[in-house]
């Protein structure tokens, strides 16, 4: 009588008109050891579904909590800056030194541009070396003769 | 919307969802790569969570669309090609003993279905939803799903009846 009525079920699952808690009867009966012979092929199938309703998901989720930024401080920023800035250059500013008499400051600045000068020459006289390396390359030229040579030597 | 209220609406779905993304991705690695990601699609928009009628049923939907985007994806194709070249002609012991455990061999049945049954099936008989249900987390009417769900279960028991009377007759 119950073999009957399974196999009833059966029939209904197998056109996918079997309510949930009819296939969960068709569970139970294949998950018991009194499986009929000639079902017994169903019972690996419902086996499985049990198994893999037992699979879990432990990898963990990392839920951040995005901290919103809020622009209005960077305007609270930009005022402090502006405040350090100009106290700064107030007490910093008259410091450079200037000369309020022409003829002083003309001196002081024929001065330094004969330091520049000076020192320019300098530089530039090292350069007058480069001529010896021109000199060297143009004695390798002796070099071609020689290759002229073994030439024709090898040549015979 | 706080962290522990979150855990609370998902905690009881989380599992589905990891389920449903092996079924149709296969790997577990990448199944829990796609279930992280679904959950944290819902926590970036969880201002928006209070809008859904039905939180679970969406998020298999998200589930279902995000795995198929994978397995779209060109990084899925390149496994592919390797998959699909590989053929073993002799079988290997670990494989007799893989189809001896009858069970795993309906593992490897349900993998070969087409994806709408795959699904289907997953969602039907692993996961125990309503017909309604799965219609609504498919975008498929009500018939269309019983009839792959019938087709479904149908080459699951042909397939098992081949392997079970494989020697016998």
């Amino acid at each position: 009588m119950v073999l009957n009525s399974i196999e009833k079920l059966l029939e209904k699952y197998e056109n996918g008109e079997t309510s949930l808690k009819e296939e969960q009867v068709l569970k139970n009966y294949f998950s018991s050891d009194t499986v009929a012979p000639h079902l017994e092929m169903y019972k690996p199938m419902f086996d499985y579904f049990l198994v893999s309703q037992q699979e879990q998901f432990t990898k963990d989720v990392p839920l951040k909590t995005k901290t919103i930024f809020n622009y209005k401080w960077i305007s609270v920023a930009a005022v402090a800056v502006l405040m350090l800035g100009f106290y700064f250059s107030n007490s910093f500013g008259n410091e450079l030194g200037t000369y309020d008499d022409p003829e002083l400051a003309f001196n002081e600045f024929s001065k330094s541009m004969e330091m520049i000068s000076q020192s320019f020459n300098k530089g530039a006289s090292t350069v007058g070396y480069l001529d010896e390396v021109n000199k060297g390359t143009s004695t390798l030229g002796y070099l071609n003769e020689i290759e002229n040579s073994t030439s024709i030597i090898f040549k015979k | 919307m706080t962290q522990a209220e979150f855990l609370n609406i998902v905690m009881p779905f989380k599992d589905k969802v990891f389920r449903l993304a092996k079924r149709l991705l296969v790997s577990t690695e990448e199944a829990e790569d796609a279930t992280q990601e679904v959950l944290l699609k819902l926590w970036n928009n969880k201002k928006k969570i209070q809008e859904y009628k039905n939180v679970e049923a969406f998020s298999m939907t998200m589930t279902k669309n995000f795995c198929f985007d994978k397995l779209k994806s060109k990084q899925a194709q390149n496994l592919k090609i390797v998959h699909s070249n590989y053929e073993d002609n002799n079988t290997s012991l670990q494989k007799q003993i893989e189809i001896s455990d009858s069970v795993s061999w309906v593992a490897k049945i349900i993998e070969d279905l087409p994806e709408q049954q795959k699904l289907i099936i997953q969602l039907r008989d692993i996961e125990e939803y309503d017909l309604d249900e799965i219609a609504k987390m498919l975008d498929m009417n009500n018939t269309a799903v019983r009839v792959n769900l019938s087709r479904a279960r149908k080459t699951i028991r042909e397939k098992l009846t081949n392997t079970h009377s494989y020697g016998i007759k």
